[in-house]
């Protein structure tokens, strides 16, 4: 039965070209803009996790409520303790102290005084240790533009658009100009090793990577940091593992009576994270039921015409004695061939250029000049499982609703009068 | 007799209402206070943070209301630390870094040394009635001394408190309490002199307390060790070059 509807199919290509070419046309948006849009996702989780919140993140409670203005007064103090309780008690994860900061980097001339100046955001990571996994989480060694990583106390990193901007050269003084833990101006010389890019726009406008110790010392906070970051070991992101670990750690930690007790928070639950990920699948979905609903009306359509083209055929079949039933069930198998057929097309082409955006990606650098968000500028797409599979759920379900609906017409033949149709 | 008591009663009520005086002259008698020629502060800062207490000691030469340098001579971190006002600049010299920064734009609204005083407060023109206009609201006691209280509205725009409330002691023309406005009425700091001792005429505050009001924190109490007034500050102390020495 299926190889004489697919030579029906494809002898009366009037029948099946221009169904196909539809539902391929559909599978292939599906396909790719979901590929596309995990991927982007995937980006945005997977930037936020390495700069910002990690898989989770400890800080103060009262550092928490202000966090988006860096209060480096309300940070962490007791810092390597710390440290020490979470490695030998969670040792499947990867700990790490930060600080941020912020103020103005100033360029020194010969005679000390100002050159150039700029607002920079500054990141205080565990550059030195040797147990420490920064330079790999960070991927420094690969975003190093010109110089090198730092070797010595006092250096640092500077974003290769920002040292640009400033004018500022290798081996150069960069004076710090921030505020202490105690709200104190801080006043504080490194030297640039190197200059990084990150391919985040937020991060290129205006960063400073330096040591923890050098921040700490910069900052007056012996012994403190903004925060810790843990991340699993095998560096993939497992929601329910880490929520499981936030309730543990805040069970035994956080007071309610201290606001600078230490308190956890998952991945999700920072940054509006988990709102992102809901969003990624509502989209997902909407994507699916707009092509649905979109090809369904098309291939109605389609199938309306198509009926019109072959009122005659249907006419003579059920002038012959076959059910309406039946006929009505031979065009839903065809539109079931039509409809896989398309969608293998479509998914073929879509998982291509997806895998095609996979490796190239596309350069949105342009457009995100004033983007505060972190998310690579290079957006690329990310085939799954489901990148496979999802294109055939509009592919068949609006091939053979589009062929329902235009089907109708066929109960509303009248047998006595089919005779009467034909002679015309 | 009519018109000789309508005499009487018109000079007497012009006598005591001139007895009362403006608030542009209570307020220039707070200035004449204030200022003088040349002085010398050796002055100690208790800064009451949230997690901790922070005490700091400088010694600072002014001169009028355009001239001032002041040296930090402790805590050990903040020893050597320099800060020098010309007019309307402000720079600062920080020994560890042999650095001079120019403080300017938003920078002027920061923290000194993490007080509640930013250094927009230190670049104010001290002599107030030159930036606002008072007037004489009513008058009130503070622990058990009489005070005029001074509503005060900015001449100009630009000015960091565009409204000061001030109440000032009636017989020593010494501001006992403060409070500072933002152009939209919001309260930004609060300042209360808690003791004051009389230097050669004036009166001076010995010990207050300064409260930025959006901060949290017990504020910061700013304690004069030693004044002197009209003292001799050669003129190489009010140069760059002077951060450096």
């Amino acid at each position: 039965m299926i190889r004489f509807l697919i030579k029906g199919l494809l002898r009366d290509r009037s029948r099946s070209l221009f169904p196909v070419l539809m539902v391929s046309a559909g599978a292939f948006l599906t396909v790719f803009l979901y590929s596309f849009m995990k991927g982007m996702m995937d980006d945005l989780v997977n930037s936020n996790a390495k700069f910002d919140t990690g898989h989770v993140k400890i800080t103060t409670r009262a550092y928490e409520e202000m966090a988006d203005q860096t209060p480096n007064d309300l940070a962490l103090l007791g810092v390597n303790s710390l440290l020490e309780r979470l490695r030998s008690s969670e040792k499947n994860m990867v700990w790490t102290p930060r600080t941020r900061f912020g103020g103005l980097l100033d360029i020194p001339d010969e005679r000390g005084e100002t050159r150039a100046q700029g607002p920079v955001m500054g990141l205080g990571v565990d550059l030195f240790s040797p147990e420490s996994q920064e330079k790999d989480i960070l991927n420094l060694k690969n975003a190093v533009v010109r110089g090198r990583l730092p070797q010595k106390k006092n250096e640092i990193l500077i974003s290769e658009e920002f040292a640009q901007k400033l004018g500022v050269k290798i081996g150069e003084v960069a004076t710090l100009i921030g505020s202490t833990m105690n709200g104190a101006m801080a006043i504080y010389n490194f030297k640039v090793s190197g200059t990084v890019r990150f391919g985040i726009t937020a991060m290129d406008r205006g960063t400073i990577i330096a040591d923890i110790k050098d921040v700490q010392y910069a900052l007056d906070m012996e012994d403190g940091a903004g925060e810790i970051v843990g991340y699993s070991e095998n560096m993939v992101y497992n929601d329910d593992a880490m929520l499981a670990l936030t309730q543990r750690f805040n069970d035994k930690f956080l007071r309610d009576d201290d606001e600078f007790s230490p308190i956890m928070f998952s991945l999700s639950q920072q940054s509006g994270l988990r709102e992102y990920l809901d969003l990624v699948d509502v989209f997902g979905g909407l994507i699916v039921l707009i092509f649905v609903v979109v090809m369904s009306i098309v291939l109605w359509n389609s199938g309306l015409i198509n009926g019109l083209r072959r009122y005659g055929e249907i006419g003579v079949r059920l002038a012959m004695g076959e059910p309406k039933g039946s006929l009505y069930r031979w065009m839903i198998y065809e539109s079931i061939i039509i409809g896989f057929i398309g969608s293998i097309l479509g998914t073929v082409l879509g998982l291509a250029i997806s895998y095609y955006l996979q490796y190239t990606g596309i350069d949105f650098g342009a457009m995100m000049q004033k983007s505060t968000m972190l998310i690579s500028n290079v957006m690329r797409a990310r085939v799954t499982g489901w990148s496979y599979v999802i294109g055939f759920v509009p592919g068949l379900v609006a091939s053979v609703v589009g062929t329902m609906f235009a089907g109708i017409g066929i109960y509303k033949r009248q047998t006595s009068q089919l005779f009467k149709e034909l002679e015309v | 007799m009519k018109k000789l008591i309508l005499f009487i009663l018109l000079i007497s009520y012009s006598f005591l209402y001139g007895q009362e005086p403006s608030g542009r002259t209570i307020l220039e008698k707070v200035d004449a206070n204030y200022i003088a020629e040349n002085r010398k502060v050796i002055s100690t800062m208790i800064i009451k943070g949230r997690r901790s207490t922070r005490t700091l000691q400088a010694q600072s030469w002014i001169r009028g209301v355009n001239k001032a340098f002041t040296e930090y001579l402790s805590p050990p971190r903040e020893k050597g630390v320099k800060m020098l006002k010309l007019g309307d600049k402000l720079w600062i010299y920080s020994p560890s870094t042999d650095r001079i920064i120019k403080i300017a734009g938003h920078m002027l609204k920061r923290s000194v040394m993490g007080s509640d005083l930013s250094y927009e407060d230190y670049m104010e023109d001290p002599k107030l009635s030159n930036m606002y206009n008072a007037e004489l609201a009513r008058e009130e006691n503070i622990n058990g001394r009489d005070c005029y209280v001074l509503e005060l509205s900015a001449k100009k725009e630009g000015i960091a408190y565009y409204r000061r409330k001030m109440w000032v002691d009636k017989e020593r023309f010494l501001p006992l309490k403060e409070e500072l406005f933002a152009k939209s009425g919001k309260l930004l700091k609060r300042l209360v002199i808690n003791e004051v001792f009389k230097v050669g005429k004036r009166w001076y505050p010995k010990k207050m307390v300064f409260k930025d009001v959006l901060k949290k924190g017990a504020g910061t109490e700013f304690i004069i060790d030693y004044i002197e007034f009209d003292v001799k500050i050669p003129e190489y102390i009010f140069s760059k070059a002077s951060l450096r020495r």
